[in-house]
């Protein structure tokens, strides 16, 4: 999924379309098929229509768009707490029909119980998994995954102790700890401020490759898109333009074909960062008009 | 504290003051004095308000406490023994009370369908004074002391149940998400879950029906009679003993903050912080 084009391309090439139902590899089913989804609260007026994209098993999706283009509905669809109004979506063979230990969600408000500890809150989560392991297996299972986001000096706490990074690094530990087949995260990133974002961004990248976790994620931020995604997916707004709606959904998806090895720190000196960069913005501007 | 000594001074001053303004007038003969005493105006006596002054209180409260356990026989029982009934009513009534409202509120807070279902009936139920149940209880139960419980009961359950459907209802959508995607079992996303989250609103509930519940227990007992501080205040008064009356009044106030007190504590047991 990654050399679908060689290291160094110009321009016209990274941001090469894709249009997945036509493009996608025919010998093997993708890991997870959106087909055809499409929301609507009122009839004939669908907030976003017709969208087909697919995620590799291992890669790392990012999916970007203005504020009501329905990413989070997209989502949580994906998650099983909704229900698109057309459409499905496959993963692993089997149609996502609702919530399930199979996918790992990180909220955006990280949503920890705030009555729980750090170590309870992760063995909750650990113990819906495993219902019949031992408290011993739980709390080795716990300490390694809290230690993997380097929270271990702070695991009896409670999270109205930790700052708001290290809430977030719990809530992605928890949703890790389940081990799932996908990860899906809502703007984890959100909340928090820019040099605390990028610490967990390198982290987040570093766990996603040592693990080689599926991941699904929605943005705001274009940079945060080009360092973590393999494959970036824009969203357009609905538009009402004279009495004619149309319907928002996927307007590109583009392939992320800088070097997998690329740090936050010196993303902006890789050949081919800026058109990449200038192409999402760019997007992101046009649609607005 | 500064309040309060303020407070006894005044009480003293304004007893004193009625206590010593009547004289003995001496230019009276014997028949005239004879003709007043018929006539129900005692002089020689020293007129009183009949008000207690802080040291006949300080008195009566040192009395009764130093014995709170005799007991001679129905009219004649000491204030640990009437505290001990009032307390124990308004401990089962309360009790039961949760037992019901409870379980009831977190149903209907988790079915919104349920919960426009019990509205109309827990409205029309809610605003009933607890007293005005009595007579009803006192029919259909045929017993006084149950019908005591009774009425703490019906009192003590709006509360509760209203703070627990509100409670549950409004628990975050993220935590009951969080659940969701966990495919965490019914009972036990209801026990660490909902239960938590709705805990400080429950206890919340539980307080306020228990103030009510001190509250109504007393106007009870004056009604139905026979043990309790409402009864032994009311009996008080009947044998004009004003002292007692307002030592009665005193124990009943601290014992209600002690309650209150308590179920703070547990408040606080349960209360997160997000």
């Amino acid at each position: 999924m990654w050399n679908e084009s060689p290291d160094r391309v110009s321009a016209a090439e990274i941001c090469s379309h894709e249009n997945m139902s036509k493009t996608a590899p025919a010998q093997e089913a993708p890991f997870v098929q959106v087909q055809s989804l499409c929301k609507y609260y009122v009839l004939d007026k669908p907030i976003f229509a017709d969208v087909n994209f697919t995620i590799n098993k291992g890669e790392f999706v990012c999916i970007i768009g203005h504020s009501g283009c329905g990413k989070t509905t997209i989502l949580n669809v994906l998650a099983g707490l909704d229900t698109a109004s057309e459409g499905y979506v496959i993963m692993d063979g089997r149609e996502v029909k609702g919530p399930s230990l199979e996918r790992g969600v990180v909220f955006q408000s990280h949503a920890l119980m705030p009555w729980f500890t750090v170590r309870q809150n992760i063995a909750f989560a650990v113990k819906s998994r495993w219902p019949k392991w031992s408290s011993s297996q739980i709390n080795t299972h716990v300490e390694k995954f809290v230690s993997m986001v380097g929270l271990s000096h702070s695991i009896e706490k409670k999270p109205s102790e930790l700052s708001g990074g290290m809430k977030q690094r719990v809530g992605i530990a928890r949703a890790f700890s389940i081990q799932p087949k996908m990860l899906l995260l809502d703007e984890p990133f959100g909340a928090l401020d820019a040099l605390t974002r990028g610490t967990i961004q390198e982290e987040l990248i570093g766990i996603v490759r040592d693990t080689h976790q599926t991941v699904f994620m929605i943005t705001h931020d274009v940079d945060e898109a080009i360092l973590l995604a393999d494959k970036i997916v824009l969203m357009k707004n609905a538009t009402q333009v004279d009495g004619s709606y149309t319907a928002g959904g996927v307007a590109e998806i583009l392939s992320n074909t800088l070097p997998k090895s690329r740090k936050r720190a010196e993303l902006h000196h890789l050949d081919g960062y800026y058109e990449l960069r200038n192409h999402i913005v760019d997007f992101l501007i046009g649609i607005k008009h | 504290m500064f309040i309060f000594v303020i407070f006894i001074g005044i009480w003293y001053v304004s007893t004193i003051n009625t206590s010593t303004n009547s004289s003995p007038p001496s230019n009276l003969t014997q028949e005239q004095i004879e003709y007043q005493k018929l006539m129900g105006k005692d002089v020689g006596v020293q007129k009183t308000t009949g008000f207690p002054s802080p040291i006949q209180m300080a008195q009566a409260i040192g009395k009764q406490l130093s014995n709170p356990f005799y007991d001679n026989g129905p009219n004649d029982k000491g204030i640990a023994i009437q505290l001990g009934y009032s307390l124990l009513r308004v401990g089962i009534g309360f009790l039961l009370a949760s037992i019901i409202a409870i379980p009831l509120g977190f149903v209907i807070g988790m079915s919104p369908l349920l919960y426009k279902a019990f509205d109309p009936f827990i409205q029309i139920l809610k605003p009933i004074s607890p007293l005005a149940w009595m007579p009803i209880a006192l029919y259909t139960i045929k017993d006084s002391s149950l019908s005591g419980i009774f009425v703490i009961f019906i009192c003590s359950v709006w509360p509760m149940l209203i703070n627990t459907a509100f409670g549950v209802s409004s628990v975050k959508r993220d935590w009951l998400n969080v659940a969701m995607t966990l495919e965490v079992s019914p009972l036990r996303k209801a026990f660490q879950v909902i239960l938590p989250a709705a805990a400080p609103t429950i206890l919340t509930g539980m307080r306020i029906s228990m103030g009510i519940a001190w509250l109504v227990i007393v106007a009870a007992e004056m009604l139905v009679g026979g043990t309790g501080v409402g009864y032994f205040l009311w009996n008080e008064w009947n044998n004009l003993s004003l002292t007692s009356v307002l030592f009665a009044v005193l124990i009943i106030g601290v014992v209600g903050m002690l309650l209150d007190m308590a179920f703070a504590q547990f408040q606080k047991w349960v209360t997160y912080v997000e």
